[in-house]
């Protein structure tokens, strides 16, 4: 794992033209910031999907003015039908696991600052770069189209389940081409996530610069490393099944469908598949996916927590070495969400222990957080709201996985709100801190300018109470049996809950509100924000050694060199109570 | 970079996580939320295990919650140039408890669960158990009974019709065990018998769940799945599908009757009229 | 646009055709290194996929027959020489400042005759899918004939992948005075001897599997 000696400066020239510079860009910041953009656009459209789910839920019959042009079959007159509240949910579920949760904190994040905080100019591959970006676009534009042909999107979910997605249209609506959108659109970001996790692991192991040794480098980009590790193996598996589905679909041929499925009043010209096999395939790219949804902002909070804290966390290396067992650990658990498939009873228990088994790095990550906040001397903004409210919901999603990595209680609690509640809280809205954490906290870096503190503090506190009024009820909604996917609750045992449906549906149109004030001050504090000085936070790590935004090739003409941790804090450095890391600045403790 | 006054933000982070934490508890303290009763024999296994984990869930909730707002409120807003201090033991000292504590508590909640998990499936049904065929199809559950011979007939996917509900595709004119299979669209069985219900998939997946029996069960197509359990108390109750299954998957229920056994026998004399 | 002329400001020089902005020739060198045999590994991974799928779909009683083409044979004797001629091409190739190589007229040879064998493998692969169709057995006639041309299929496409990229090697060392980067030769070797690892391994599988 050596670095590379100093090397002499680069000699290409920077971009030139519009379509260089800003559409088919080499430049890692570019194609960070175009992964952001597509992002943002899939979770306010992942968000309105959400909304219109909450409020056809508690007034089923409700018409909602212009829903039709969303889809004349799917809404006729504004009134949502059933099919379409699942294509809603398919849909929902699918943007924003792959183009948000997997796009913000690892692509977008990942490819702006891994390159930088490591001292290197660039990603090692950076044709390969942009074609993971254009493809993984592609990918969403394939996606997209389900919602404009005639049949309308899947409606099997975003775990696409099979015999439901593979017999093709008798299997209901939006399963003709719907399902072939999701499954080729799928495909395709994984090819992109390939490419991408390719370029930051050959980035980080070898573009480091001179003193950067692996130890050396920021807990974010270790987050980083660890989840394209992941995201490598993970997505490798997940495109083999999307093919075999597409197959079975279009090809007559017989994957994941037995003999004699009648559906439609037709028996399925198909023979001898598992639909097990395909729920092994998903889950084994599933659970990792979840994990790599949660680990950069992991690393997120980590980095801008010790810069709010003013002292380095009680230890990087248990950090690391934590992020490292989930990271392995993630592979051995597949199975949790498979315990009442029909797969054997006995696997069940094999799969649950180390489900359990991963309650340990996951809390002495948590424990590290909360320790190495005593006695600091923590200063409170938007980016810290986020990384601290990240802590507090991240174990609050966790510790609801206690229930469901126990066999016998996911008897009671599978396919229940109980799950919904724990992997939102857990996945979909820790990870969203980190990923608004980090927008506050880098902003200044990349475009040169403050986002408005005020606004920053109000999104935070509407969203961190919002997201506790929406999740936390799911919870007790799993435990008296309210079962998940249905487009309204029929069930005799559910009316006396259905004002609680309504509470979480109101919280969920206020907090998705609170969203919009975050891309109003993205918006405007881009033009119009308070300009930022090269280290606004007093940070030591590299990207605060160049300017803000950073010019095309980083570090300009010269070669970072770094001597020590990257968080010296609470130190008596020359400028404050910190040393940047490229600083020969001769300090008390070493790294 | 802070609030109007120092350190105000903080300290309302913090009392925000206290009501937070609070409020979250209360509900289940109060046991606002009960599960449904449970009529099953192996149920309380679940329920027990249940409850130890949301002790242990909701004491690691609680107390994160709770030290989290403790150091933001000590620890933000201080004067400048307060020393900073390392917490006492550093990192070992919470890896060892992580380890140790953590690691114990939920490894034994693993461990002990085991025995409700073993009571539904590791042990097999018993000899005298009642076979009950369930079907699920988009959108609705049918039970096959045997009838007076015990005998299911075989299933033919090419003959079924629904218009003439014949949801299994039986053939009773060729097929001499299938003339006296009762179907039903009510899950009818007797009270405090063991019931030995398999699973049998028409079109997609689907999923048999009654939350007062504490059974719950993928239905998946080309598989032999099966479930077994005794009813301890008379009633109806609702099944329902929790696999994805389509457009009617919310919809998609049935009644699980309950009877004493000399109904049970008198509604299955009806049956086979 | 920029013109890619190396400026040395210090000692050391930047190989001038690297295409990339700002990285040093070590630095890129080390990368493709590593990006080949983690592009290695994400392929593997998706044909342990794929055989894992194959596992437990041939439990099933109607996993069918099938009687591999001989011809698949002929196709590996063909892919594994050419992993030896282009191993016997590197002797007549020199190693020229910057890292590059030039290629001698029996280096070029022996490089040719590598592709030539490269595409062999790949008729002959469709070769052997008209063989099957012959028999009338297609993508969807039984779970063994579906893998055995999913396998073999996306295996060929991954070649046509390496083929490409020799047909570009071939390009610099072609044009005279033309060199090519040591490091692009080495990882096409590295990925071209790959392939046939990979094959081997999906021939006994399929042979396993009959």
């Amino acid at each position: 794992m050596a670095e590379t000696s100093a090397q002499p400066a680069h000699v290409h020239a920077p971009p030139e033209g519009f379509i260089r510079k800003y559409i088919f860009s080499l430049d890692h910041k570019v194609i960070g910031k175009q992964y952001y953009a597509l992002a943002l656009v899939a979770v306010f459209s992942g968000m309105f999907l959400s909304w219109l789910m909450r409020i056809h839920l508690v007034w089923p019959e409700a018409k909602i003015p212009g829903l039709q042009l969303l889809s004349k079959v799917g809404a006729p007159g504004g009134i949502m039908t059933p099919e379409y509240y699942l294509s809603l949910l398919t849909m929902h579920g699918t943007l924003m696991v792959f183009f948000v949760l997997t796009n913000a904190p690892f692509a977008a994040f990942g490819n702006y600052f891994l390159p930088i905080q490591i001292g290197a100019e660039d990603m090692a591959f950076p044709r390969f770069n942009m074609m993971s970006f254009w493809t993984t676009f592609a990918a969403w534009v394939v996606l997209m189209l389900a919602f404009v042909i005639p049949d309308g999107p899947p409606i099997a979910g975003w775990t696409e389940y099979t015999p439901l997605s593979a017999i093709g249209k008798d299997a209901g609506p939006g399963m003709a081409w719907g399902a072939s959108c999701w499954g080729v659109s799928i495909a395709l970001f994984c090819a992109g996530s390939l490419l991408g996790a390719l370029n930051f692991i050959a980035t980080t192991l070898d573009l480091r610069a001179k003193g950067m040794t692996l130890m050396r480098m920021p807990l974010c980009t270790w987050a980083w490393f660890i989840t394209s590790c992941i995201a490598l193996l993970a997505f490798a598996v997940l495109l083999p099944a999307c093919i075999l589905l597409i197959l079975d679909r279009h090809a007559g041929t017989s994957f994941f469908v037995p003999s004699g499925i009648v559906a439609s009043d037709r028996l399925q010209p198909h023979s001898g598949g598992s639909p097990l096999l395909w729920q092994h395939l998903f889950w084994f790219f599933g659970h990792p996916e979840v994990y790599i949804a949660i680990l950069p902002s992991m690393g997120i909070v980590s980095h801008i927590l010790i810069n709010s804290m003013r002292k380095p966390l009680l230890s990087a290396k248990v950090v690391i070495y934590s992020m490292m067992s989930i990271g392995f650990l993630s592979y051995m658990v597949w199975g949790h969400h498979m315990f009442l498939s029909g797969m054997n009873p006995m696997s069940a228990l094999a799969f649950s222990f180390p489900t359990l088994t991963i309650t340990i790095p996951a809390t002495i990550l948590t424990l590290v957080w909360l320790g190495s906040l005593y006695g600091a001397n923590l200063q409170i903004n938007s980016a810290s709201l986020f990384a601290l409210g990240f802590i507090s919901m991240f174990v609050a999603g966790g510790v609801s996985g206690f229930f469901l990595a126990q066999p016998s209680i996911d008897i009671l609690l599978h396919a229940t709100y109980f799950v919904v509640g724990h992997f939102h809280m857990v996945m979909g809205v820790a990870s969203l801190f980190g990923v608004f954490a980090g927008t506050y906290f880098w902003f200044p870096k990349m475009t040169g300018r403050f986002m408005n503190e005020t606004l920053g503090k109000l999104h935070f506190w509407i969203t961190f109470v919002g997201t506790y009024c929406i999740f936390m009820p799911f919870h007790y909604l799993g435990l008296v049996g309210n079962v998940r996917r249905y487009q309204s609750f029929v069930d005799d045992f559910m009316a006396p809950y259905i004002p609680v449906h309504k509470f979480i549906t109101i919280a969920a149109l206020i907090t998705g509100a609170g969203q919009l004030i975050f891309l109003y001050n993205l918006i405007h504090s881009r033009v119009w924000g308070k300009p930022a000085p090269e280290n606004p936070w007093n940070a030591t790590s590299l990207e605060w050694t160049i300017p803000s935004p950073p010019p095309w090739n980083n570090f300009g003409d010269r070669h970072p060199v770094v001597y020590h941790d990257p968080y010296q804090y609470g130190v008596k450095g020359s400028a404050g109570d910190f040393v940047m890391q490229d600083s020969p600045e001769v300090i008390a403790s070493g790294d | 970079m802070g609030g109007h006054r120092r350190g105000a933000m903080g300290k309302i982070l913090a009392v925000v996580l206290v009501i937070i934490a609070l409020a979250s508890a209360y509900p289940i303290l109060k046991n606002q939320y009960p599960l449904a009763e449970d009529i099953s024999t192996h149920g309380h296994l679940i329920d027990e295990q249940l409850h130890d984990t949301m002790i242990e869930a909701g004491i690691s909730f609680v107390g994160a919650q709770l030290v989290l707002a403790f150091f933001v409120w000590s620890f933000s807003g201080r004067k400048p140039g307060s020393a900073l201090k390392n917490f006492p033991g550093g990192a070992r000292v919470l890896v060892i408890f992580a380890f140790v504590i953590v690691g114990i508590e939920v490894l034994a909640l693993g461990a002990f669960g085991q025995k409700a998990w073993a009571n539904v499936y590791f042990t097999p049904a018993r000899a005298d158990s009642l076979q009950i065929q369930a079907q699920a199809e988009q959108f609705a559950f049918y039970f096959r009974y045997a009838g007076p011979d015990g005998k299911f007939g075989m299933i033919h996917p090419e003959k079924i019709d629904e218009g003439n509900q014949n949801y299994f595709g039986l053939d009773p004119e060729n097929d001499v065990a299938a003339r006296d299979d009762i179907v039903s669209g009510e899950l009818v069985i007797p009270v405090n018998r063991e019931i030995h219900l398999m699973l049998h998939g028409k079109d997609v997946g689907h999923s048999f769940y009654v939350r007062e029996l504490r059974i719950q069960q993928d239905f998946v197509p080309g598989l032999d799945l099966s479930v077994h359990f005794t009813a301890t108390k008379t009633g109806k109750y609702e099944i329902v599908c929790t696999q994805l299954c389509g457009l009617g998957h919310y919809n998609m229920k049935a009644y699980l009757n309950v009877m004493s056994q000399a109904d049970f026998d008198a509604w299955l004399k009806q049956q086979s009229q | 646009m920029a013109s890619t002329t190396a400026v040395a400001t210090q000692a050391g020089k930047l190989s001038p055709a690297l295409g990339r902005p700002g990285i040093s020739a070590k630095s890129a060198e080390r990368a493709s290194r590593s990006g080949i045999w983690v592009g290695i590994f994400a392929i593997t991974m998706s044909f342990m996929a794929f055989s894992s799928a194959l596992f437990v779909r041939q439990g099933s009683l109607d996993w069918g027959h099938l009687v591999l083409p001989p011809i698949l044979y002929l196709n590996t004797l063909v892919l594994l020489a050419s992993s030896g001629t282009f191993e016997l091409s590197r002797r007549h190739l020199e190693l020229v400042g910057g890292g590059r190589l030039r290629s001698s007229e029996m280096g070029m040879i022996w490089l040719t005759v590598t592709l030539a064998l490269g595409i062999g493998f790949c008729v002959g692969q469709y070769l052997a899918w008209q063989n099957l169709r012959a028999q009338g057995i297609y993508l969807a006639t039984n779970p063994n004939s579906s893998f055995f041309y999913v396998l073999t299929f996306i295996h060929v496409l991954h070649v046509i992948g390496g083929i490409s990229a020799f047909v570009y090697l071939l390009g610099r060392l072609l044009v005279s005075h033309g060199s090519l980067r040591r490091t692009f030769f080495e990882n096409t070797a590295i990925y071209w001897h790959f392939m046939g690892v990979l094959w081997v391994y999906l021939l006994l599988l399929c042979r396993m599997k009959l």
